[in-house]
């Protein structure tokens, strides 16, 4: 925790600039923003923020305004300097006052959502249904996700371009080329949020907007999310150092800043812990969820996050084949639910074990939407019977939501009548599961997370604190740092 | 059996009967329905069924159809690439490695292009291992330095050079408009640039979307599609790498 109240990283300090409305790349699709970064790293640093060099060059008048300044930073035709003393002071109201304004704006967005949430109205029950939309083309996403709407989806989830989390940049405009997924972009975001707006209208149902704050940029997409009214963002404090090795003093200074900005822009998270169950066997594995879901927690307690923001993940990943395998499902999301009865807790449908018998994993998912009635789970993603075969067709995710409605309508209310026997099953495998997790917990106290991290304690995968993608990025804070946004954030302050 | 023409089986031997799936960019009537069965037909369903039809949304229909196909299938016709080498117990694998070669057998494997899905790398490299087979990690005379996902090229090959590597094993899950080919032929072409000639390491492509019969095409040594176990692999690596010494004199 330490480690991230130290350091500051360039996407952090990009971060500032964005919510400081500096926007637009140049004519390679560089964002200006991470010119302008680049220049201070190179003339000064960025152990003292950005803060302090970029706006003394505005007062001092080398540029008329930040875009200036961004483009003449390219040519390498301004001189930046770390100021002092009075000059000091007055880099740092100006820059207090352009990243104040972008917390206003983010403050705005808030109350939005809420005023659309109350007159067209949350959805009927829980769970709320949470669908992906990915085509790589934001025009093809937009009436997909107005179909999935229509079809009874609560959130639409845009999957992001596989290569986007190990981009150093934040790309520019609407995009319509991308792998698996569609780059999120500050333009993307707003096409989709206004389209989800208007096929919210027509159903009478506010319709949630998600994306991921993941990757290398996940404090720059945080800020995007919050200016442009995204209402869930995927972040998990682990997921990019395990499954993307970025290096894990990168990750947690980004993680803590993207969900300072989530909590001020009330922004439920995602977290990933369904990636523990994918990499390693669900039932062995089960107490690491437990354990990523308390430190997720934490994480997200000490950045300002309230509980109803804790969109905690897990997953139904344990072999179909193995008896009794429904009854461990069933004591592991039980367990998730009363340990964070105050969460909205996000199931994650069975995807290991999807083998291409499209017919069987109709079934499984079936079972797997059960469970999340039984165990009154909160944010369902709805599993596609074609998972790990094809992108899904159109009448997959019909047939998907057919499943859906058909368990909740059927056995939607069957928690209240769901209590297993004290000393059962299912009880004792949850007491079990918890157990392991205390004793993880234990080892980690012991070791020191990043040790943890290193050994491989998570997922099975080894992430040494001095390796990774982005350590480049990285530098401890100077004595004197500046960063106005981390302070309006830390202070909840507007001005 | 040589000369078997077979047709599918629904109940009876020879019904031919199938059933098939599928979406029309119609909305859901009568002429939609007609168009399913015209469809139908011309996919050799003859008759053809209609017992499902439903709208999705106001512009498109989902259909399910049974019938009989016209088609036969000839048995003899149908290419398969046949395992050119001996499966093998990890028992013998180790001993094949040991005794000609005297040295660990080092593998390299990754994920590459934007391709973040490990689960078959891993499935083949992790000890843990895929369909009750250990993974290559559990042979003691293999070494494995498995890189994980989103591995860049170049990054492949510097690091296979680096460990000198004797086999390179690559992994595409997931993919999109041909990914996985263009991704396997550029690293090919890459080792291909960055070895002398007949000095490069053996290279392994592996993934559900694969053609077992593409080597050529992709450039590597060995396509392993969908299903394949560690097992195979390490006992493929054997027989490509192990007899090699004894092999050339002949």
């Amino acid at each position: 925790m330490k480690l991230a109240r130290t350091h500051t990283t360039v996407s952090v300090e990009r971060a500032l600039l964005r919510m400081a409305g500096l926007t637009g790349a140049d004519a390679e699709r560089i964002p200006w923003v991470n010119h302008l970064v680049d220049a201070v790293r190179d003339q000064v640093g960025i152990e003292h923020g950005v803060a302090l060099p970029v706006w003394d060059a505005l007062v001092r008048g080398e540029a008329p305004d930040l875009l200036t300044l961004a483009q003449l930073s390219a040519s390498g035709s301004v001189t930046l300097r770390l100021p002092e003393g009075r000059d000091a002071t007055r880099a740092a109201a100006a820059a207090r006052r352009a990243a104040g304004a972008g917390v206003r704006t983010i403050d705005r967005r808030r109350a939005e959502r809420d005023r659309l949430v109350k007159r067209l109205g949350d959805p009927p029950r829980r769970p709320w249904i949470y669908l992906i939309v990915a085509t790589g083309d934001i025009y093809e996403d937009i009436p997909q996700a107005k179909a999935a709407a229509r079809g009874g989806a609560d959130v639409i989830a845009v999957i992001r371009s596989t290569g986007q989390s190990l981009l150093d940049y934040v790309p520019e405009g609407a995009t319509r080329e991308g792998y698996a997924g569609t780059y999120a972009t500050q333009e993307n975001f707003r096409l989709m949020r206004a389209a989800l707006d208007e096929v919210g209208k027509e159903l009478g149902r506010y319709i949630r907007l998600t994306n991921y704050a993941s990757g290398l940029c996940m404090p720059e997409i945080a800020t995007l999310a919050g200016l442009e009214r995204l209402d869930m963002m995927l972040n998990d404090s682990m997921y990019g150092i395990l499954f993307r090795d970025i290096n894990p003093v990168r990750t947690f200074v980004d993680q803590r800043f993207s969900r300072q900005v989530h909590a001020r822009a009330g922004i439920i998270i995602n977290t990933g812990e369904d990636n523990y169950l994918t990499t390693a066997d669900a039932v062995e594995a089960a107490h690491t969820v437990t354990v990523s879901q308390l430190m997720n927690e934490f994480f997200a307690k000490e950045a300002g996050l309230a509980n109803w923001q804790l969109g905690l993940g897990h997953a139904f990943e344990i072999n179909p084949d193995l008896p009794d395998s429904f009854r461990l499902e069933l004591a592991h999301a039980l367990l998730a639910r009363e340990l964070f009865p105050d969460a909205p807790l996000k199931w994650m449908p069975p995807t290991k074990h999807m083998t291409g018998d499209v017919f069987r994993g109709y079934l499984l998912d079936g079972f797997f939407n059960l469970a999340g009635a039984l165990t009154g789970q909160s944010i369902l993603l709805v599993g596609m019977m074609t998972e790990a075969v094809v992108t899904p067709f159109l009448s997959d995710r019909d047939l998907a939501l057919q499943n859906v409605r058909y368990v909740m309508d059927a056995a939607g209310g069957l928690c209240e009548d769901f209590h297993p026997p004290r000393d059962g099953f299912i009880q004792t495998r949850a007491r079990q599961v918890l157990a392991e997790a205390i004793d993880l917990l234990d080892r980690i106290v012991d070791d020191g997370m990043l040790n943890a991290i290193g050994d491989g304690t998570f997922g099975l995968m080894k992430r040494p604190a001095d390796a990774g993608k982005g350590l480049a990025g990285v530098a401890k804070r100077a004595p004197g740092y500046v960063n106005p946004a981390i302070d309006l954030l830390e202070e909840g302050a507007t001005r | 059996m040589s000369g078997a023409i077979v047709r599918p089986y629904g109940d009876t031997t020879g019904d031919g009967m199938v059933q098939v799936s599928f979406t029309l960019p119609l909305p859901h009537d009568k002429r939609a329905e007609g168009a399913a069965l015209q469809l139908a037909e011309k996919m050799g369903l003859a008759p053809a069924l209609l017992v499902h039809a439903k709208a999705m949304g106001p512009d498109f229909t989902f259909f399910v159809v049974y019938g009989s196909v016209t088609h036969l299938v000839d048995v003899d016709a149908v290419t398969v690439v046949p395992r050119e080498f001996p499966l093998l117990s990890a028992k013998e694998v180790n001993a094949a490695i040991k005794s000609p070669l005297r040295r660990k057998l080092l593998v390299v494997g990754a994920c590459i292009g934007t391709d973040a899905h490990t689960v078959g790398i891993d499935a083949i490299l992790n000890i843990k291992g895929f369909a009750g087979e250990k993974g290559l990690e559990y042979y003691r005379e293999l070494r494995v330095v498995n890189l994980g996902a989103q591995v860049l090229v170049p990054e492949l090959v510097e690091r296979a050079r680096a460990e000198r590597a004797d086999a390179v094993l690559v992994s595409q899950v997931v993919t999109q408009r041909d990914a996985h080919i263009h991704n396997t032929t550029q690293m090919s072409a890459a080792f291909r640039e960055a070895y002398p000639a007949g000095t490069a390491p053996l290279l392994v492509a592996g993934g559900p979307r694969f053609d077992e019969s593409a080597t050529a095409a992709l450039g590597v040594d060995r396509v392993f599609g969908k299903g394949t176990t560690p097992g195979e692999v390490a006992s493929f690596l054997v027989h490509a790498l192990a007899p090699l010494p004894a092999a050339r004199t002949p």
